[in-house]
């Protein structure tokens, strides 16, 4: 498989990305959901926030690339099989989940450093602080990161369904092609 | 001269002496000459300081009658600061103060009784996290006077202890960590 995308098939980089971005949301999701439950004497109660930080941030990195790299090498077209609407929504519906992932993760970030204080990722380098400002800096993107982290992972569980009614209604390449498995 | 100093002398402790109602002060808020902090343990190894930073209210206060005082105070819980954004964030959440539901705690006094020299027990009801109890606060009088700029100050400091799950704070924090000190600083200006 080569690295770049035609414009009929994904190549490998736009896959991985694409199921690395996949597992890390859903991941966060029940990561973070589980971490703001738990008890003070959990020995989770430090490590569990600092790994969805560190992995939220790194995230942010996989984010960057992933749209740089779709104009380095643009996704394939739709499939001729896709009725106009179609192709719209899922268009819409894609553009919606590239902004929504960024809301999450600036929000996440917002939270964090409301007073200044840097992120440590991993342990291995900070990721300081930038906008300290906002009234009610925590609190606010607080309630922004819960809104939007739930209507994150609602839409791209609707676009895990389209998916998947795209493999065994429809019986098209949709979800092939993102696994690398199409013919041709 | 010295009969004029000393008639003037009489006439004015006899005046002062005269003030047989107590005097009505407001929480010096403008100038924030009035802290409402708080500490609590952590894990039983150190204390973690808090503060509340906006409040107010007023008191009335006569030295020669201790007993007579009145105190009310009005807090927005959502002011917590303990110096960390994340921290703080989760003592406003339902966790601890729940201030969206909420938002203010006040302390309205019933009885003062006086303990010594300058120091009482100022019993009152707290209501904090939307549970009303009666709480002890243990005050001293630090001192009274004309300031510098034309006004008329008297000053207080008191403690109590409140104990989390009396007001429904859900968060345990272990158990060095069930009750929470308060320390009060507030000093008055007299209306
Ligand atoms: C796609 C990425 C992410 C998802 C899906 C996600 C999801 C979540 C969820 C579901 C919660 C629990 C919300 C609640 O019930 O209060 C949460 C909490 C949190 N997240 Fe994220 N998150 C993501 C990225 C990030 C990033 C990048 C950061 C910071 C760098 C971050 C920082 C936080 C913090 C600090 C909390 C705790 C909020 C609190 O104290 O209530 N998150 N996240």
């Amino acid at each position: 498989m080569r690295w770049r995308n035609s414009s009929t098939h994904y190549g490998l980089t736009s896959i991985v990305l694409h199921w690395l971005v996949a597992a890390a949301v859903f991941g966060l999701f029940g990561l973070g959901y589980w971490m703001v439950g738990l008890t003070y004497y959990s020995s989770w109660y430090r490590t569990a926030p600092d790994l969805h930080k560190s992995i939220g941030l790194v995230l942010f990195l996989v984010m960057l690339v992933r749209v740089l790299w779709r104009f380095v090498s643009p996704a394939p077209g739709p499939l001729a099989s896709q009725g106009r609407l179609t192709q719209a929504a899922a268009k819409l519906g894609h553009s919606v989940l590239y902004l929504g992932l960024f809301l999450v993760m600036m929000s996440g970030y917002l939270i964090s450093t409301a007073d200044g204080r840097a992120i440590s990722v991993f342990g291995l380098f900070d990721v300081p602080a930038l906008i300290t400002s906002i009234p009610n800096q925590a609190d606010t993107a607080g309630l922004v990161h819960e809104y939007a982290a739930w209507a994150l992972v609602i839409l791209a569980v609707l676009h895990a369904l389209a998916a998947l009614k795209h493999h065994f209604i429809d019986r098209d390449a949709t979800l092939r092609r993102m696994l690398g498995r199409n013919p041709g | 001269m010295l009969k004029k100093t000393l008639a003037a002398l009489v006439l004015g402790s006899a005046l002062a002496g005269g003030q047989a109602f107590a005097a009505d002060y407001a929480i010096d808020k403008e100038g924030q000459h009035a802290f409402v902090n708080f500490k609590i343990s952590h894990l039983g190894y150190s204390w973690l300081w808090g503060t509340f930073k906006d409040f107010d209210g007023a008191f009335s206060f006569d030295a020669a009658k201790p007993a007579e005082s009145k105190v009310n105070v009005t807090l927005k819980t959502a002011s917590v600061d303990t110096n960390h954004a994340e921290r703080d964030k989760h003592l406003r959440s339902d966790d601890f103060l729940n201030v969206a539901k909420h938002p203010t705690a006040t302390f309205e006094s019933t009885s003062v009784k006086p303990t010594g020299d300058g120091t009482a027990d100022i019993t009152g009801n707290l209501t904090l996290n939307g549970v009303t109890k009666p709480v002890v606060i243990a005050a001293k009088f630090i001192g009274e006077g004309k300031d510098p700029w034309g006004g008329y100050r008297a000053g207080f400091e008191g403690s109590t202890t409140l104990t989390l799950k009396d007001f429904d704070i859900k968060m345990d924090l272990g158990p060095a960590s069930q009750t929470v000190d308060l320390i009060i600083s507030v000093e008055g200006v007299r209306k």
